[in-house]
Parts: structure tokens; C-alpha cells; sequence
């Protein structure tokens, strides 16, 4: 066989090859259009789905997703082509010679409703009893199209099992549409490839490696199957009843932590614009729906820098001045779904990843310990609730070493959804709360950490502390407005290089016992380097693998979703590029907004190290609590 | 290899191995492809699309890898010719893919053969090797500087779509058999996206004779607009079942004739993808033009029961869909359960209407062959032999 290219995903399923001119605009780049006998010109390749877009026609569709490469398969989005026996599905059909389209003959009305009576009489379930009754596309497309009885029946038992063996994603293939959004979602997009369809004609489903269930297999959690999912097949393993049950216990006190990608997000489940930012009235309404205090995650991330930032030194300064064996590029390790991937894919890189627990972890720690001791309440009685963009938290704090306080670091990861649901459910709008502010101790935390949640966040957060001890300036008098531009956006893989220079700072207090001096790094180029995605991160790990550029790295931030954990599994559904570029826009909003965008000088993190973790940073104490360690699972299974 | 002694008029006519190559590579490409148009010789697995087009684009494509494909995946049902032209007659097929390569620009070719024919595997690759000794295949054949070309052959593991052409195509790539989105063709972005000639064994086969005796000579059979000779698979109800060459043109009558088939009641032409003729229009003529069939032949004589038939043909789609797309997935299902509620008499004519009407939509919203096909002997059937499946003794009265 020969080579396919960059595709890991069937050729199916990629945009092919149009001849399509490199001059776009010169002769023969444009074809003309006669949609609807509205006369159009379009670059040449242009699929009839976009041509249709460009003059305000909407073709319904099921499996096409702007994420996603190409399917053709719902044939939901049919077209009649001039000239052609057969229908055209639109959103594969590259327009190269010009040509009449009509995109809602007779003949065309009739396809879609079949095909949606068709969707229907296999779909199980009731739209009450489902999460997405409300959000769904198929409920969508029955609506628009007026089905008002089950034309071919409707499947009164359920054909699957619900595999809910994963702390994470939920799978109900009794309602699964074969759209295989999921399955591109997962192999292409992602490259993990968990799902694919198994079995031909009437048998055909999406099913994992030898049918077994989700957690058993090489899923990372990262839940970006579920943001894509049409209907409700996919769903997050959703802890709130549990939560319900803890509130309305008095002897528990209950606290939850806030991360900022769902607060830029939840908005949209109450029908707000994508970006616009509801921290503060969340924090209202968490306290309304019995949440004993409400906790900013931002704390531990800005902890996160400080136990990361340090472990970094120390390896740098290991690796040149000891000339010690040292794993380096170091990886982040806050995304718990990269961290899965790495476990899997590239378990003889583990020692590369940070020791340091993600800020959910951190902080839940800190929550039976620093915090408990402080309010005088018994660990046990604490139920500690992390709201997440994320599904793979679900996983991350089940995991069995995450119990370093003697408790479960975190009880429940709740994702975006779930929150909004559970307000909701409390009868709150959440956009009419008032503002209020976070519960100390922990308080308001550093923008730094706030711009976590978009791709290269850490790295930005992690590099206006590190520039700023090493070299002794000022991070904005090097960086406008501290704002370190190139970090940002959403190219797959970002990388950067910071030269030192020869002026060096005073080594801060906090790691003054580790290291002497900044002399040995003066004249050194710092090299980083930023991935969203996991195909993106595999691009980097096969760099680092064959001694490319990247190897010469000396810090990595890997993130497992599209976008960061603002493109979380979790977060609300729909996702579109659009969408998370505004997600992005409102984090760095309110970034810019903060007083203190340093995580080093956030002043409660400042207390921390001075009241609890007394020998600082990487220490005996932070250790236990903060950091971690890694399981090498590998890619095969029993 | 067992010969058997056919005779015919021109698949079946005498041919030496090796006869065509030699005499294709003393002439140009064009003028292969000119006595290939003259010949207008169609392709031979169903769809009829001209083999001289098909070539000429990818010979005119610009690319640095062409790929010549044998579909020898003969999966529709009723359908044996394949068989017959690959045991008896493997010269024509293999030659006529040399032919093609020296065209179309192709050093490979391949011979996707229908995992069903594994046993044919050995003796094929031994006559392969063969060819090779005698510089009909390897390098600068038959003396033909600079013209390289080999033939491996795969097999295919039984999935009825993978004799779509772009199935096939996914199945030699290692991926499941999925028919891909077109266009752009397998002319365009055939197998490892490089332009590609896929051919059924029959038109192949036909290249070597038009090679040699010319455009002209071809289509001096058959009909206007369906030249040449026809294999035919014949099997069913009748005394001489088996494999037949004969001009296109040939009326059903003629053919059930030939084949020793009396009292009849129906004919299904192209397999189970194909359409069901009653009685009143066996003066119908085998042709792409009228009877279309990529050569299955299925004879139903007076005491067969068309219901059953029906359902039998319906139960084949429904499992060999290839499960991607919804008119074909889940439609073929329905079709089925129509049938069996005909058979139960538990349905309206209202809803075999609706079934109808879906049938319809499956053939023009389908992404592929199967499903774009699968309805026609759900539509012709309950057409052509309504009175018996309502009213006689296969189904009980409607509502």
C-alpha cells in the first residue's frame, strides 16, 4: 500500500482533490451559480452548501460539521443539480463547471422528509426524557419540516445498551442518527480514533475496539464527540443528582470552584451571545442554589505557575548548570484529557509531563487541607464540586492517586451543561443576578490564570511570571500591556523563542533555597511552544520523537481540545470556530479588566506559601498535595 | 486451468495470449483510444458508461501514479460471467489490462477479486507469473522500451458494496467499503488519490479483440447504441442454465429460447439491483437503451411466487447495504418490512403507496449504486405482478 497522505481518517471521508487554481481571482478561478436562478460566482471547489450560504439559502444538514472533514452520508442536505439523474448531497459537492441548482423542488422536499421520517422511526426515546430536548438537530429538523406523525413507525425498545462505564462520556446508541460525526470527531480531528462503525446494512453502529465498553478503552475523555453529537447519543456522565443530594444534606458544607472557560460560556445556555462573560453573576447564583462557598479556580491556576514555573527552573537549571539527566521539552499536564493521550500514545514520554497536579486538583487538595484546617470544618464533611468545560475532569478526579489530602482531592466535576441545567432547575436567570464577588480565603485570582481556558494561556500566564524573575524587567515593559500576542489565536501549533539576553533579575525569595543566580541562563533563548487539539499534539510528540525542532523546546502547553478548555467537551453545545473565537475574546476581556495579571503576585497565593506551604514551591508539603504522578497505559488493551 | 470449448462471437472468438499487447504497443495511445470510441464499447458491469471516455480522462490527467483496477468483485446476485472469463478465458482480462496501462499512463493494476473466488487465486497468480516470463508483464514489454506494468491481484472479504466502484477503491486501501462522495471521480482521485481506471472483467476482456480487430469489427454487433456481444449469466428456471455470449439486442424471448425456458411467468434483468419483467414484455430487448443488465439473467417460471421473491431480493439489501447513508440504511428496512406485511395482510395501499414513494426518493437521494438501485425490484415487482401479490395467492387482500 502505498502512502495516504496525512489522513488517518478513510479518504471518504477527506475533501478531495478539485483542481482548484492558486489564483483564486485570476481566469478560470470563479465558476458562476444559478441557485434558485439567482445568479452567483464562486471559487472554483466551493461545495453547493457554501455557494447556498452566500445567498441566504439554509440547507438543512445532520452530519456535516465546520469542524469536521467531509461525510455526505445523512443526505439530509440533498439538492437537485441540473443535468443530474440523482439528487446531490450539498455539502460534498465541490462546484468546478458551472450549474443550475434547486434546492427546495419538489423532489428535493420529499427526499428530506423521507430521509428525516426515516431518522425518526430508528431513533429511541422520548425528547422529555432527553438531555438535549430543546438543542437537538434532528428535533430541529422535525420541527422545520412539519413531521407531525412517524410516517415509517417509530422503535418503541431501545436497540443498545447505555454504556455509562465511563466517568465521562456517556454513549446511548439507541440514539445514535450514524451521522459518524463522533467518529470523525475522534479520528480525525482528534486522532485518537476510539469509535468507528462496525457492522454493515441494518447492523450498522458506531462501536469501539471489540465492542468493549468506553472505559476500557484508549478514550481520553475529552468529550469533543459529545460537543458534536447531533442528538442525544453522546452525553456527559452527569453528576448533579448527587450534588442535589450533598446541598440539600445539612451536615455537608459544600463548596464549588469556578474555572473561567465555562463562566465565558454558560451564558449561552441562557440565551446570550457566545462571549459574554457571567462570573460574577454566576457566583450569585451558585450561593442561591446552596452552595456553601464558591471558590475561584484562577487561585490554583496562578498556583499551578508558581509549582510549574519552579519545576521547569529546576529542571533547566538540573539539565545546565548540573548537567543532570533531565526529561526536557516539559509538558503541561492541566488538561487531563492530553494527559490520558500522552498515557496512551507516548507512555515513554512521561517523565517530559509535569509533576504538577491541573488547578482543579490543586485546589481541591487545598480544600480539605489549607482550607479546612482554616474554617474549622472536618475534610470529611466537605463536599468539593469543580465546574468544568471539561468531561475528562469527570475522569481526572476519579482517578485513584488524586486523594493526597486523605479525601477525595474533588468530589464531582461538573461540566458547563450540567451547571446550567442545575440553575435552571433552581428557577434562576442566571444573566438578572446581581454581581458578587468570590469567598476567601482563596478570593480573586491574577489574570493569569483566568486565560487558562484559552490555547496558549498557560504558556502566556506561565512566561509573564518567568520573564519577569529572570530577567528582572517588568513583563509589560517587554511585552505591550503584558499581552503576549503570539500565544494567542487558534493556529494548530504556536511556538516562540524569548532571548534572555545578558541583564538578569534577583532570584525571587520563593526558590532562593534552589537556586543561586539567574547567571547561567544569560544569552539563552528560552524556546516554546503551544498545541490545542491532540492532533496537534501528535504532530509535536512525532517532531520530539524524530529530533526535530520542538525536541529543542524547554517547555510545552499541550491542550486536548480545539480551542483550549474554552472548545471543552463540556461546554456548551453548539461549537463552531466562530463561536470559540468569541469565547477567547471574553477571556481575554476580563484578563485585561484585572488589576493583577501576574500569577506571582496574586496576594492570596503570596499567603499560601507563607502561612501553609511553608518551605515553598516543589517542596516536601507541595509535593504531597500538588503534585502527581502518571500511569503508563500504552495503546493496547486487554 | 480447465478449458471449456465455448464458442462465441467475440469475447468467446479465438485469441492468443499476448496477440493484442504486441500489436497495441506498435501503435499510439491516441490510436488505441480512437478504435477504443470507434468501438463505443460501454462498460460491461451495469452502468454503461463509455470505456473510451473513462480512459481518455485519465489519460489525460496529469499525475505522476495511475492505477488500471480489474472489478472482479462479481457480487451481484444471478451474476457467473466473471467467473467463467477469469477461469477460461484469464488472456483477455490480464492483456486487456496491459492495454489499458500502456493508455491510460498506468505502470499497476490490480484485480480486486471477490473474496468468494479465492480458490482461483493460485492458478491466476501461476498464469500471472507466467505472463511475466514471457515479458507480456515487468519491464519494457514485449520490447517496449520504457513501458513498465504488473498486475497484483487482492481479494475481497464479501461486502456486496465493494463492487461499487469507490467502495472498492476504500477496500483496497485497507478502509472499510464505503462508497465515497462523488464527484470528483475515480478518473480524478482514484485509489490513493491518483487518477484511476476501474473496469469490470467483461470490458476488459473486450479490449484485446477490438485492439485486433478494430473499432469497425465490434460494433458491427449489437445494437446502435449498445455495441458488441454480451455475456449473460442465465440461471433460474430453464433447462440450459449457464454462461451465454450473445449480441446485444437479443429480446428476452430470444434468450429464453436459447435457453430451453418454457412457461415462464418472470425475468429479473441486472440481479436483484435490477428490474422484474413480466411475461407481456418479453419482446424487450437486452440492451442499455431498454432491458439494461451488467448480465444476470434470473428466470422465474408460472409456479414461483413473486412475493417470495421479493422479499428474498429485499432481505439481500438490507443486510448489504453498506449501512453509511439514510434512504439506503434504514429505507431498504422498511421496504422489507413492507414485504412482510404484504405477506402478513396486515397493510394498507396507502402505505405500500408511501413505500413506493420512498423507493423513489432512495433512488435519487442514495449516495451510491446500492442504494440508488436497491428499490427497483421492490418498485417493479409490486408494479408488474400486483394482481398476484394482492389478489392471488401471495398476499391477502389489502385494506
Amino acid at each position: 500500500m502505498g502512502n495516504k497522505g496525512d489522513f488517518r481518517v478513510p479518504v471518504s471521508q477527506v475533501p478531495h482533490s478539485v483542481p482548484i487554481p492558486e489564483d483564486i481571482t485570476g481566469i478560470g478561478g470563479t465558476v458562476s451559480v444559478e441557485i434558485n436562478e439567482k445568479k452567483i460566482s464562486v471559487p472554483l471547489g466551493t461545495t453547493i452548501l457554501e455557494a447556498c450560504k452566500k445567498v441566504g439559502i439554509s440547507i438543512p444538514t445532520l452530519c456535516h460539521h465546520d469542524d469536521l472533514c467531509i461525510a455526505g452520508v445523512c443526505r439530509i442536505c440533498v439538492v437537485e443539480v441540473e443535468g443530474m439523474r440523482t439528487l446531490q448531497a450539498s455539502c460534498s459537492f465541490p462546484i468546478t463547471t458551472p450549474i443550475k441548482i434547486k434546492t427546495s423542488s419538489p423532489m428535493v422536499r420529499k427526499a428530506r422528509r423521507h430521509i428525516i421520517d426515516l431518522l425518526l422511526s430508528e431513533h429511541y426515546g422520548e425528547c422529555y426524557t432527553c438531555f438535549r430536548n430543546g438543542n437537538c438537530e434532528l428535533q430541529n429538523l422535525a420541527k422545520e419540516y412539519g413531521v407531525d406523525s412517524y410516517t415509517f413507525g417509530h422503535i418503541d425498545k431501545p436497540r443498545f445498551e447505555v454504556d455509562n462505564s465511563s466517568y465521562s462520556v456517556v454513549r446511548d446508541m439507541s440514539k445514535c442518527i450514524l451521522c459518524k460525526r463522533c467518529v470523525r470527531t475522534c479520528i480525525d480531528l482528534q486522532e485518537v480514533g476510539v469509535l468507528e462503525a462496525i457492522g454493515r446494512g441494518d447492523k450498522t453502529h458506531i462501536g469501539t475496539f471489540l465492542e468493549k465498553p468506553l472505559a476500557d478503552v484508549i478514550c481520553i475523555n475529552c468529550g469533543q464527540c459529545i460537543n458534536r453529537c447531533p442528538t442525544g447519543a453522546l452525553r456527559a456522565n452527569d453528576p448533579s443528582d448527587a450534588i442535589w443530594e450533598a446541598i440539600d444534606e445539612p451536615t455537608k458544607h459544600v463548596v464549588i470552584q469556578t474555572a473561567p472557560s465555562p463562566r465565558a460560556a454558560i451564558g449561552e445556555e441562557f440565551g446570550l451571545p457566545a462571549g459574554t462573560s457571567m462570573t460574577r453573576e454566576l457566583n450569585t447564583a451558585l450561593r442561591r442554589i446552596g452552595f456553601d462557598k464558591v471558590f475561584d479556580t484562577n487561585f490554583a491556576a496562578d498556583l499551578t505557575i508558581i509549582e510549574e514555573g519552579t519545576e521547569l527552573i529546576l529542571r533547566l537549571y538540573n539539565a545546565l548548570v548540573k548537567k543532570g539527566k533531565v526529561a526536557l521539552p516539559q509538558f503541561t499536564s492541566c488538561s487531563p484529557g492530553w494527559v490520558k493521550f500522552i498515557e496512551h500514545y507516548y507512555p515513554e514520554y512521561l517523565d517530559n509531563l509535569s509533576s504538577a497536579k491541573s488547578p482543579q486538583q490543586m485546589f481541591g487538595a487545598l480544600i480539605k487541607t489549607f482550607y479546612a484546617q482554616q474554617a474549622g470544618i472536618d475534610p470529611a464533611n466537605i463536599v468539593s464540586v469543580a465546574l468544568m468545560p471539561c468531561s475528562a475532569k469527570k475522569f481526572e478526579c476519579n482517578r485513584p492517586e488524586m486523594n493526597s489530602s486523605g479525601y477525595k482531592d474533588v468530589d464531582y466535576g461538573l461540566t458547563t451543561r450540567e451547571m446550567a441545567r442545575m440553575i435552571k432547575e433552581a428557577g434562576i436567570n442566571l444573566p438578572e443576578m446581581p454581581k458578587s464577588d468570590f469567598d476567601s480565603p482563596f478570593g480573586e485570582a491574577s489574570g493569569a490564570g483566568l486565560i487558562f481556558g484559552a490555547t496558549g494561556g498557560v504558556m502566556e500566564a506561565a512566561l509573564r511570571s518567568v520573564v519577569e524573575f529572570v530577567t528582572g524587567n517588568k513583563t509589560e515593559d517587554i511585552f505591550e500591556r503584558a499581552n503576549i500576542i503570539p500565544l494567542r489565536g487558534f493556529e494548530g501549533i504556536k511556538y516562540m523563542e524569548i532571548p534572555i539576553g545578558d541583564k538578569v533579575g534577583r532570584v525571587p525569595d520563593l526558590i532562593k533555597h534552589f537556586i543561586p543566580d539567574w547567571n547561567w541562563l544569560k544569552g539563552a533563548t528560552l524556546k516554546v511552544a503551544v498545541a490545542h487539539g491532540t492532533a496537534n499534539a501528535k504532530k509535536i510528540m512525532e517532531d520530539i520523537k524524530s529530533g526535530g525542532k520542538f525536541s529543542e523546546c524547554h517547555f510545552i502547553e499541550f491542550m486536548a481540545c480545539p480551542g483550549g478548555c474554552l472548545g471543552g467537551g463540556g461546554q456548551p453545545i453548539p461549537t463552531t470556530p466562530e463561536i470559540r473565537m468569541k469565547r477567547a475574546e471574553a477571556i481575554y476581556a476580563e484578563d485585561e479588566s484585572l488589576e493583577i495579571r501576574k500569577s506571582h503576585e496574586n496576594p492570596n497565593v503570596i499567603r499560601i506559601y507563607k502561612e501553609f506551604l511553608r518551605e515553598g514551591p516543589c517542596s516536601h508539603l507541595s509535593h504531597k498535595l500538588l503534585h502527581t504522578h502518571y500511569v503508563k497505559r500504552g495503546r493496547y488493551i486487554a | 486451468m480447465e478449458k471449456k470449448e465455448r464458442k462465441g462471437i467475440v469475447l468467446f472468438s479465438e485469441y492468443k495470449r499476448g496477440e493484442a499487447i504486441k500489436k497495441a504497443l506498435e501503435k499510439s495511445r491516441e490510436e488505441i483510444l480512437f478504435e477504443l470510441r470507434e468501438s463505443k464499447l460501454k462498460g460491461r458491469g451495469g452502468a454503461g458508461f463509455p470505456t473510451a471516455t473513462k480512459w481518455n480522462m485519465v489519460a489525460a490527467a496529469k499525475s505522476d501514479k495511475k492505477f488500471i483496477i480489474c472489478n472482479a468483485d462479481e457480487g451481484e446476485p444471478g451474476t457467473f460471467k466473471d467467473r467463467a472469463l477469469l477461469l477460461e478465458y484469464p488472456e483477455l482480462v490480464f492483456d486487456g489490462m496491459v492495454i489499458a496501462g500502456y493508455t491510460i499512463g498506468a505502470s499497476e493494476g490490480i484485480v480486486y477479486l471477490r473474496g468468494e473466488y479465492e480458490y482461483m487465486l493460485k492458478s491466476l497468480n501461476d498464469y500471472l507469473e507466467a505472463m511475466r516470463k514471457d515479458n507480456l508483464l515487468g519491464k519494457n514489454i514485449v520490447g517496449k522500451n520504457g513501458f513498465d506494468f504488473d498486475i497484483t491481484i487482492r481479494l475481497g472479504s464479501g461486502a456486496y458494496v465493494c463492487g461499487e466502484e469507490t467502495a472498492l477503491i476504500e477496500s483496497l486501501e485497507g478502509n472499510r467499503g464505503e462508497a465515497r462522495n462523488r464527484p470528483p471521480y475515480p478518473v480524478n482521485t482514484g485509489y490513493m488519490g491518483k487518477p484511476t481506471v476501474v473496469n469490470n472483467v467483461e470490458t476488459l476482456a473486450a479490449v484485446p479483440h477490438i485492439v485486433l480487430k478494430g473499432g469497425e469489427w465490434f460494433k458491427k454487433y449489437g445494437t446502435d447504441k449498445s455495441t458488441g456481444s454480451k455475456l449473460f449469466s442465465v440461471s433460474g428456471d430453464c433447462e440450459r442454465p449457464g454462461v451465454y455470449e450473445l449480441p446485444w439486442g437479443t429480446t428476452i424471448n430470444e434468450l429464453l429460447e436459447i435457453v430451453g425456458a418454457k412457461s415462464v411467468k418472470a425475468v429479473q434483468v441486472g440481479g436483484a439491483s435490477g428490474i422484474c419483467i413480466p411475461k407481456s414484455q418479453f419482446n424487450r430487448s437486452l440492451a442499455y437503451e431498454d432491458a439494461a443488465t451488467g448480465g444476470s439473467i434470473m428466470i422465474f417460471g408460472e409456479n414461483r411466487n413473486m412475493l417470495h421473491v421479493l422479499k428474498n431480493f429485499m432481505k439481500f439489501f438490507v443486510e448489504e447495504s453498506c449501512g453509511q447513508c439514510t434512504p439506503c440504511r434504514i429505507g431498504n428496512t422498511k421496504l422489507s418490512e413492507g414485504i412482510e406485511m404484504i405477506e402478513k395482510g396486515e397493510y394498507t395501499f396507502a402505505y405500500i403507496n408511501k413505500l413506493k414513494e420512498l423507493g423513489q426518493t432512495m433512488k435519487v437521494a442514495s449516495k451510491c449504486g446500492l442504494g440508488q438501485s436497491s428499490p427497483n425490484a421492490f418498485i417493479s415487482i409490486l408494479e408488474n405482478f400486483k394482481e398476484e401479490i394482492f389478489n392471488g395467492n401471495g398476499g391477502r387482500n389489502g385494506k
